[in-house]
C-alpha cells in the first residue's frame, strides 16, 4: 500500500507527460531523423516499433508470471491486479507485434508468414496469454479463477525457454526457404541506434502508464465490488 | 508418499473393475485414426505415421485426463480427498500417475494400431522408441493432470482443458514427433539425443511445478 501510495502521484501526474512526449520524439526520430536503411527503404522504420512491441510483450508477461507467484505465495490481491494488468499490457503490444511483423515481412522476405522460430515462438506466446484473458472473462473476480489464472501464468512463462529450445531445433532441421532474418540486424548508421533508443524510451514510459492505468482500473473495480456488495447487505 | 500410493491404488482398482477409461480411450483413438487414414494420401501414410501418433494421443488423452478428476465430482469424493490428512501435492502424484498408467497402456495398442494401419515398420532398436513414447507419456500427464484439475472445476470444461493444455504442450509435441521419427525409422537414442534432452527437461519441470503449485490450486 505504502509502494503505491508513493507511486501514485508520479504515475497520474508525471507519466502521461513523458509518455507522450517521449512517443512525439519517437515519432520524430523514426519518421524524420533516422535514414532509410540501404537495401530495404522506408520500410524498414517499422522495425523501431516493432521490436520495442516484442520487448514490451516480454515484460508484460514476465511480470506477470513474477505477480503471479507472488500472489499464489501470499494470496494478497494487489499482486493479481498487477498480474493481471501485466498480462493485459503485455497482450496488446503482442498484437501489435504479430501484426506489424507481417507488414514488414511481405515486402522484404516476400511473404506474410513463415515459420521462423522467433514468429512460432510468437504465436504460441499469443496463444497462451489469450487463453488467460479467455479464463478471466467473467465480470467478477472469483477466487477461485485468480488462482487458476495465476497458475497458467506461472506455467506458461515456465514454457517459453522449452518452446524457444524446440523450435529453434525445429527449425533447424527443416531449412526456411526464405532468406533467413540475418540481413535484418546490423544499424549501421549511429542514426539508427539513436532511433532504437529513443523509441525504446517511449514505449518502456508507455507500457509504464498503461500498466498503471490498467492497475488502477482493477483496484478501483474491486473497490466498487465491496461497496456494492455492503449497500446490498444494508438494503436486506 | 503412502497417501499417494492408496489413492494411485483406489483409481487403479476402480478402473480394473468398470475398466471404464481405458475403453473409451482405445475406441477413442481407434476413431482419431481411422479418421486420419481417410484424409492422408495412402503413399504418404507412413511418413506421416508419428504425427499422426502424437495428434491422436494429445486429444483422446486429454478427454481421459479429465475423466480422472470428473469422477471425483461424484458423491463429493473430491471434499473426501481434499479431507483427508495427507499433502495435497500426493494427490497430484496420484492423478499423474494413475493418467500415466493409463494412458500408457493406451499407447502401446495405438502403437500396435498405428503399425498395422499406417505400416510402420517395427524399429530395429524398440527400446529408443519405447523410451521417447514413455517421456511424452510422462510430460502430457504432467501438464495436462494439473490443468484437469483447474478445467474441471470451469462451466465449459470440454472447451477449456484443450485451450489451456494445446498451447503449452507445443514443446512437447514437436520434440515427441521428431523424436518418434528418428527411432520409428531405427534410428538409436543418441540419434535423437536433442529432441529427447527437450523432452525430459520439459517432463521434470512441469512434473515439479505441477507438484509445487498443486496445494495452492486446491485450497477451499
Amino acid at each position: 500500500m505504502s509502494v503505491h501510495r508513493r507511486l501514485a502521484p508520479f504515475a497520474d501526474r508525471v507519466l502521461p507527460w513523458a509518455a507522450t512526449g517521449a512517443m512525439f520524439a519517437a515519432l520524430w526520430s523514426v519518421f524524420l531523423y533516422v535514414p532509410n536503411e540501404r537495401t530495404m527503404g522506408p520500410v524498414q522504420r517499422i522495425f523501431y516499433f516493432h521490436v520495442n512491441c516484442w520487448w514490451a510483450a516480454y515484460l508484460g508477461f514476465f511480470v506477470a508470471a513474477g505477480a503471479s507467484g507472488w500472489y499464489l505465495w501470499r494470496g494478497r490481491s494487489e499482486h493479481d491486479w498487477l498480474a493481471r494488468a501485466a498480462v493485459e499490457v503485455g497482450m496488446l503490444f503482442c498484437t501489435i507485434g504479430l501484426v506489424t511483423g507481417p507488414i514488414w515481412a511481405r515486402p522484404i522476405w516476400g511473404t506474410w508468414w513463415t515459420w521462423d522460430p522467433r514468429l512460432t515462438m510468437a504465436v504460441i506466446l499469443w496463444t497462451i496469454f489469450s487463453v488467460y484473458l479467455v479464463l478471466r472473462s467473467s465480470v467478477r473476480d472469483d477466487p477461485e479463477i485468480t488462482r487458476y489464472a495465476a497458475v497458467l501464468a506461472v506455467v506458461g512463462v515456465l514454457d517459453i525457454p522449452l518452446i524457444m529450445i524446440s523450435v529453434r531445433l525445429w527449425r533447424g532441421i527443416h531449412p526456411s526457404v526464405i532468406s533467413a532474418p540475418a540481413s535484418k540486424g546490423g544499424l549501421e548508421d549511429p542514426r539508427m541506434v539513436v532511433a532504437l533508443l529513443v523509441t525504446m524510451v517511449a514505449f518502456a514510459l508507455l507500457f509504464a502508464w498503461l500498466l498503471w492505468l490498467r492497475y488502477e482500473g482493477l483496484r478501483l473495480r474491486d473497490a466498487l465490488h465491496r461497496v456494492e456488495d455492503q449497500m446490498g447487505e444494508v438494503a436486506r | 508418499m503412502s497417501g499417494a500410493w492408496r489413492i494411485l491404488h483406489k483409481d487403479l482398482v476402480l478402473e480394473l473393475r468398470t475398466r471404464e477409461a481405458l475403453s473409451g480411450l482405445v475406441v477413442l483413438m481407434l476413431l482419431i485414426l481411422l479418421t486420419f487414414t481417410f484424409a492422408l494420401a495412402p503413399e504418404g501414410a507412413a511418413a506421416a505415421a508419428p504425427a499422426v501418433q502424437w495428434v491422436t494421443f494429445v486429444f483422446a488423452g486429454l478427454m481421459a485426463v479429465q475423466r480422472a478428476f470428473l469422477v471425483e465430482r461424484e458423491n463429493g469424493a473430491w471434499y473426501g480427498l481434499l479431507l483427508c490428512p495427507i499433502d495435497r501435492g500426493a494427490i497430484f502424484v496420484a492423478k499423474m500417475a494413475s493418467n500415466v498408467i493409463v494412458l500408457g497402456a493406451a499407447q502401446v495398442v495405438l502403437l500396435a494400431l498405428l503399425a498395422l494401419f499406417l505400416g510402420v515398420p517395427v524399429p530395429v532398436a524398440p527400446l529408443a522408441l519405447v523410451l521417447v513414447n514413455l517421456l511424452g507419456l510422462i510430460g502430457f500427464s504432467a501438464l495436462a493432470t494439473l490443468f484437469a484439475a483447474i478445467s474441471v472445476r470451469l462451466r465449459a470444461r470440454e472447451m477449456m482443458l484443450p485451450l489451456l493444455v494445446l498451447p503449452l504442450l507445443v514443446p512437447l509435441v514437436i520434440c515427441a514427433v521428431e523424436a518418434s521419427r528418428i527411432t520409428m525409422a531405427g534410428g538409436t537414442l543418441a540419434s535423437a539425443g536433442a529432441w529427447v534432452r527437450v523432452l525430459a527437461t520439459f517432463d521434470v519441470i512441469f512434473s515439479v511445478a505441477g507438484w509445487m503449485v498443486f496445494e495452492q490450486l486446491v485450497q477451499e
